[in-house]
């Protein structure tokens, strides 16, 4: 992104830009169409008129990787095919999102065997994994949201946030702390 | 046809092959000598009164600790008299070495490759025995049972970070 670049430390001014340019790459965000098992039947639920995935911009799905700027990847990647997943990624535009959608993609799930990558994240980097075998539909989205928010959270400068580590207690333990 | 008859003329034409015969709900399997396999098919196939050509399946089976450790099995289907029979051949674990059925069913082929992919038993005569399953460069053959079942360790709250730490996490 050029934009990134030109502008310099100008303070009100980039961090208007900066929630303008978020605030149109989360509303525009397009899915690659691709769907690796049957998490993609949940996926195709998203999208579908019930559940309207198009009320956040995210209506089409393109098939050309030079289009799209986010990978749900929906189901699980044999080591056959990681080998492509990864090409597809690289072959996406900056900048590009990861969701892995469904235990498969996040960590292997049931299958932890010779035939499938344990967790999508061996080949490509992941910004929101979604739990569920498979998520619903309602998952999904709600994962998506999760990414709008951290897109929303990212400086123009293009570095991305970096990853909760699990050294950093979760949020759920420090809610649990403050309700006793 | 019925399984006497078809068995009774098998003996009759190659009396050293049949090595032991099973029958099961009506349904005749037999356990042959590796080295008469290709010709008793072939026989099977082309024979006028018999005409069992149409190949149903081939696949191969491990019997890990017994010997011989691997079988491939083959069912053949008359079409003319609707007869079917399971043909078993066993293969020691040094040399799991057989003729290939392709060059008389072409429907052998595909097969043929997913039991050398799955189980490393080689098919002599194939046009190209390769992986057809796995990725080319697979080392192993994973439908073996003493091959590994398990692909990672499982992690839980006491032994995360360990595997964490060694797992090959990818870059952008
Ligand atoms: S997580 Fe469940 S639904 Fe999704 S791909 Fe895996 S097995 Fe299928």
């Amino acid at each position: 992104m050029g934009i990134e670049e030109k502008a310099g430390n100008l303070g009100v001014v980039t961090t208007s830009l900066e929630y303008v340019v978020n605030w149109g790459r989360t509303n525009a965000m397009w899915p690659l169409l691709f769907g690796l098992a049957c998490c993609a039947i949940e996926m195709m639920g998203a999208q579908s008129a019930n559940y309207d995935l198009s009320r956040f911009g995210m209506e089409i799905n393109r098939a050309s990787p030079r289009q799209a700027d986010l990978m749900i990847v929906a189901g699980r990647v044999s080591r056959k095919m990681a080998p492509v997943v990864r090409r597809l990624y690289d072959q996406m535009s900056d900048p590009k999102w990861v969701v892995a959608m469904g235990d498969c993609a996040a960590c292997g799930g049931v299958f932890n065997n010779y035939a499938i990558v344990q967790g999508v994240d061996e080949v490509v980097p992941v910004d929101v994994y979604v739990a569920g075998c498979p998520p619903r539909p309602e998952a999904l989205i709600d994962g998506i949201m999760m990414l709008h928010e951290k897109v929303m959270r990212e400086k123009i400068s293009g570095v991305k946030e970096r990853p909760i580590t699990i050294s950093q207690p979760l949020l759920q333990v420090e809610v649990a702390k403050k309700h006793g | 046809m019925d399984n006497p008859t078809l068995l009774s003329r098998i003996r009759a034409r190659f009396p050293q092959a049949v090595r032991s015969s099973t029958e099961f709900r009506g349904a005749l399997s037999i356990d042959l000598h590796a080295d008469a396999y290709a010709d008793l098919v072939t026989w099977l196939r082309d024979e006028p009164t018999l005409r069992y050509d149409f190949l149903e399946n081939i696949c191969g089976v491990d019997y890990l600790g017994r010997t011989p450790r691997f079988e491939v099995v083959a069912h053949l289907v008359s079409m003319q008299h609707l007869h079917r029979v399971c043909l078993k051949v066993g293969l020691p674990e040094h040399n799991p070495t057989i003729a290939s059925l392709t060059p008389l069913f072409a429907t052998a082929n595909y097969q043929e490759r997913e039991t050398y992919d799955l189980l490393g038993i080689i098919f002599t005569g194939h046009p190209s025995l390769t992986r057809i399953l796995m990725p080319d460069d697979w080392i192993g053959h994973p439908q073996r049972k003493d091959h590994p079942l398990g692909d990672e360790e499982v992690a839980f709250t006491f032994n995360q970070e360990q595997i964490y730490a060694r797992k090959p996490f990818a870059r952008e």
